[in-house]
């Protein structure tokens, strides 16, 4: 059990550090691996929870479908060659000082509340695959059905934009 | 109290609260001051996750399955809107050549 509290520091720290890179970097293509790297961290979060349908799920849809998406994008728009898009300072520092406002906020709402919990979740088996099942499709077959139409309406749109003639 | 004693062994649901909201708030500074489009719906793909992973934490820590459910259709909608929202950039940028955002102001006042 210890073990795992050091492997949600070190999990948090890496998240933490390539989501911060993804600011830092100048460059889209290196933001877009940074990213990679952030929510491969996250995966292991939701392994680190007993959640395993949702870490394959994670990891199949973002590292492996909307990555790739956002690696086409960058290498489509040739962004390494345009340049940067530097902005004032002042934008940045206000910028920054807002979100540190916002952390500040959120973790002050937080702390307002009692959470005191007894569930320790690498006992139960709530995120496994066989008991997810059975409320995904036993509670939860509408939403489920409904998600298909809205990938077929995603993309005939996205072919749609995709288009050259229809601006 | 025998939970008092678990409780110290698990990692606190208070860990997860602070590294969401600190994620989630390095995608709000994302958002706020870069000025590459992609990179902005990068902050936003960031933010989407720490919200997906604090209501997995709650789903766990509670030992109800809905949260997990949720976060795997919050999942499926991200998927939808990330294709949707590369192919608005990518005609975008045919049209006008950049994805600049103080470039792109037309709708703004």
């Amino acid at each position: 059990m210890i073990f795992s509290k050091y492997l949600f520091f070190i999990l948090s720290f890496i998240a933490i550090y390539a989501a911060l890179k993804v600011l830092i970097s100048k460059k889209p293509m290196h933001s877009v691996l940074y990213l990679t790297l952030a929510f491969f961290a996250i995966g292991g979060h939701y392994i680190l929870l007993n959640a395993q349908f949702l870490a394959v799920v994670h990891i199949i849809v973002y590292a492996g479908a909307i990555m790739v998406l956002f690696i086409y994008t960058v290498m489509l728009l040739n962004l390494n060659i345009k340049g940067e898009f530097p902005k004032s300072r002042l934008a940045k520092i206000v910028g920054s000082l807002a979100g540190g406002l916002l952390l500040l906020t959120l973790i002050a709402l937080f702390r307002s509340f009692d959470l005191q919990v007894a569930n320790d979740p690498s006992l139960n088996q709530i995120g496994l695959v066989k008991s997810l099942g059975k409320v995904l499709f036993d509670e939860y077959y509408l939403p489920f059905e409904l998600s298909s139409i809205l990938f077929l309406a995603a993309m005939v749109g996205a072919v749609m934009l995709g288009k050259k003639d229809i601006y | 109290m025998p939970s008092t004693i678990q409780n110290l062994q698990i990692i606190p649901l208070d860990y997860y609260i602070f590294f969401c909201s600190a994620l989630f708030a390095i995608g709000v500074v994302g958002v706020l001051v870069k000025r590459n489009a992609l990179v902005i719906f990068m902050s936003i793909e960031l933010m989407l996750n720490s919200a997906n992973l604090l209501l997995a934490a709650f789903s766990a820590y509670r030992n109800d399955p809905a949260g997990q459910i949720f976060v795997f259709f919050i999942m499926v909608v991200a998927a939808a809107e990330v294709a949707i929202g590369l192919a608005l950039l990518v005609m975008i940028y045919r049209s006008t050549h950049t994805i600049d955002i103080n470039v792109l102001n037309k709708l703004k006042w």
